[in-house]
């Protein structure tokens, strides 16, 4: 296997890649927000006030912007239900998403689908999926839809599709990869291999552990890159958007990371060992790159510190905001489930009577 | 008024909604070179081209999901799964996708795909092949889902389904694509939901949909013969699924025998004797009876096929047993006597 988590990893500096002070300090911003929204959550989720299953981000922010910095407002995303830190990479309202796992009206999407479903159809956002993998088949469709409409050029609109490691697994993912292989959709899916599909090790789980090469089968080129720095991960997305923008051809990014928590909140993550952990810490993605910053001098102490305390201020007025929202209204139940009315729609609670007039 | 079969209204529906949206466009297996494994989609590849018809390879959960993508995002798709057992593949995208995207996503996004596939048993195509699935879609909310009998009736649901911004399940059946009759010219869109009073009667209300309401048809005209007036209401909607229209039949004839292809615990013909026990206990004269599928996995050999199927000779039975059982005496020029 390609080793991308050794020491010597990441080592181009901020002077090398080129980037500007500023974008440089957007990103760590960004990847902070995502890290201490997530903290929030595990918290509010320890004192019930986000309920159902809650998968965190933690660990995967370098990842997270890099591959929302590639994107343009144009571009369709679709994710796994590990899905904070990209609604809020995509620029969604912490306050909205915070709101959201609360269960809250002001949600995103009116506290209808929680902490595994967000989604913002005006910013492309397309939405967080539940079922492993089921993303695959209707981000390929949303490809199909610009292929359909559009033709191929800088300008063009493109797909990102996340999933995990141990969906490469699936069908769906086989049967998505040979339909925009065979028929030059515009997209490129994203392989988040954190080495674990809940506790499962990739090696336990895929008969190539090699995830980037999964596309070889449908002539789909794919390529790994180390998920914990962020520039690297921008810098490919753009390449693999470039290249179904302008040839329509699809892409595999495996993008490396660990995770460092459980699978979700609740899980203990038993299963991994005390070296593991350890090395998940040691490469924690977020200091690592307020420290090549520093050390590159794009980012000052004073800096940092002013980051992380207007970080805390959007935090807590998210946590505020959606502390403070309006429960969604039962009488709202029948809503918003099909767009368009026919007649006898249904409309009864448990213990009405058979709805039937007289 | 032109006369057609039930596969032609099919195709003429399909090329004039092509025609009229540039969004609608086809997708399945064998749909454009191979014109249709049933041949619903004959002539359209060479009307249309390739893009609008998009022959795929074997992934039904792959180009349903494609398709439900590609609503997502505005287009159109009219989906062909071979046959409704082929569904079982793709269910994933349909019951976890499409008819949750809409609620799940806060109202945000609407899926407006149609997916076109025959059910149906007595060709001799066995287990697999032979299944009338209908309550698996019935049963989900965020589905619509259609089941027409007749071509006049197939044109305007098909018409109304493409038009729709949901997903909608549109139910053939192998057994009705050669059924001819009277459809209207011009533009028809029929209303989902809405079930009708396919022959007025007053004595007997029979329940069906799809193939069972031509069947049920015929035997009301045997009846007929004998001065007993049954009157048969078709369904159209599995859902929404229209109660009122069963229920106000119901308590005019006061009984009520289901016709259903499928198999009978947990049925459509379940749900609506469910009904009208809560709706119109105090209107019945005898008790709802049911006519469905043998619950056996459909053999091949067509005696055992035909014995597992309901057909005309069980609805007559049962609608006979019912009317036995309510004491019904019928008022002809002979004079009344005991049926």
């Amino acid at each position: 296997m390609t080793d991308t988590k050794s020491p010597t990893r990441a080592k181009a500096t901020a002077k090398q890649s080129g980037e500007s002070a500023k974008l440089l300090r957007e990103f760590y911003e960004q990847m902070v927000l995502i890290r201490e929204f997530e903290l929030r959550a595990g918290e509010m989720y320890a004192k019930a006030r986000i309920g159902g299953y809650c998968h965190l981000n933690l660990g995967e922010e370098a990842t997270v912007v890099g591959l929302t910095a590639a994107l343009k407002p144009t571009d369709y995303l679709y994710t796994t239900y590990r899905d904070h830190g990209y609604a809020l990479a995509r620029g969604m309202e912490p306050g909205a998403v915070m709101a959201e796992l609360f269960g809250k009206s002001t949600g995103v999407v009116g506290g209808r689908g929680g902490s595994m479903h967000m989604f913002d159809l005006a910013k492309r956002m397309m939405g967080g999926y539940g079922i492993v993998g089921g993303q695959i088949p209707p981000a390929t469709g949303a490809a199909f839809a610009i292929q359909y409409r559009s033709k191929a050029g800088k300008d063009s609109e493109a797909v990102m599709c996340l999933l995990g490691d141990g969906t490469t697994n699936i069908g769906a993912f086989h049967e998505s990869l040979n339909l925009a292989g065979l028929w030059d959709l515009p997209i490129v899916y994203v392989i988040m291999n954190n080495r674990l599909g809940m506790g499962t090790t990739v090696e336990n789980a895929s008969a190539e552990p090699d995830l980037y090469k999964r596309g070889s089968a449908y002539r789909i080129e794919g390529r790994r890159i180390d998920g914990d720095d962020p520039i690297a991960v921008r810098d490919a997305a753009l390449e693999a958007l470039e290249k179904a923008r302008v040839k329509r051809r699809p892409s595999i990014i495996e993008a490396m990371s660990y995770r460092l928590k459980g699978h979700s909140v609740v899980d203990p993550a038993r299963y991994r060992s005390k070296e593991d952990v350890e090395l998940a810490q040691a490469n924690d993605p977020v200091p690592a790159f307020r420290n090549r910053l520093l050390k590159a001098k794009a980012l000052t102490e004073k800096d940092v510190d002013a980051i992380h305390m207007k970080v805390d201020e959007i935090v807590d007025a998210a946590v505020s905001f959606a502390e403070t929202s309006p429960d969604p209204s039962p009488s709202e139940l029948f809503e918003r489930i099909y767009a368009t009315p026919v007649a006898n729609m249904p409309h009864s609670f448990p213990g009405d009577p058979v709805a039937v007039s007289a | 008024m032109s006369e057609m079969t039930y596969r032609q209204a099919l195709n003429e529906t399909l090329r004039t909604e092509l025609k009229r949206d540039e969004n609608v466009y086809l997708i399945g297996e064998e749909i454009g070179v191979f014109e249709g494994s049933y041949k619903i989609t004959a002539g359209l590849l060479k009307e249309f081209g390739a893009r609008r018809v998009v022959d795929t390879p074997i992934a039904e959960e792959g180009f349903t999901g494609v398709a439900i993508g590609s609503a997502m995002l505005g287009l159109r798709p009219v989906v062909e799964i071979m046959t409704i057992n082929f569904s079982l593949i793709a269910i994933d995208q349909i019951v976890n996708h499409a008819a949750k995207m809409r609620a799940m996503f806060g109202g945000e996004v609407s899926v407006p795909i149609v997916i076109r596939t025959p059910g149906g048993g007595g060709q001799q195509l066995a287990a697999t092949h032979s299944q009338n699935l209908e309550v698996w879609y019935a049963h989900i909310p965020g589905l619509k889902v259609v089941a027409p009998s007749n071509p006049a009736d197939a044109k305007a649901l098909l018409t109304a389904s493409i038009r729709d911004d949901d997903p909608v399940l549109f139910l053939e059946n192998l057994g009705l694509y050669n059924l001819k009759g009277e459809v209207p010219d011009g533009e028809q869109v029929g209303e989902i939901g809405k079930a009708k009073i396919a022959r007025p009667g007053t004595d007997l209300t029979v329940i069906s949909y799809s193939r069972g309401v031509v069947t049920a048809l015929e035997v009301a005209e045997q009846f007929a013969a004998e001065g007993i007036s049954i009157e048969v209401v078709d369904l159209c909607s599995l859902r929404p699924l229209d109660r009122d229209t069963f229920c106000a039949s119901v308590r005019k004839t006061s009984r009520a025998v289901i016709f259903e292809d499928d198999l009978l615990s947990y049925g459509i013909g379940a749900e609506i004797s469910a009904t009208l026990g809560e709706a119109v206990f105090d209107w019945l004269d005898a008790p709802i009876r049911r006519v469905a599928a043998a619950e056996v996995p459909l053999p091949y050999a067509k005696p055992l096929e035909l014995a597992a199927m309901p057909d005309g000779a069980a609805l007559a039975k049962v609608i006979r047993e019912t009317l036995a059982a309510s004491g019904f005496t019928t008022g002809t020029a002979e004079g009344a006597r005991n049926v």
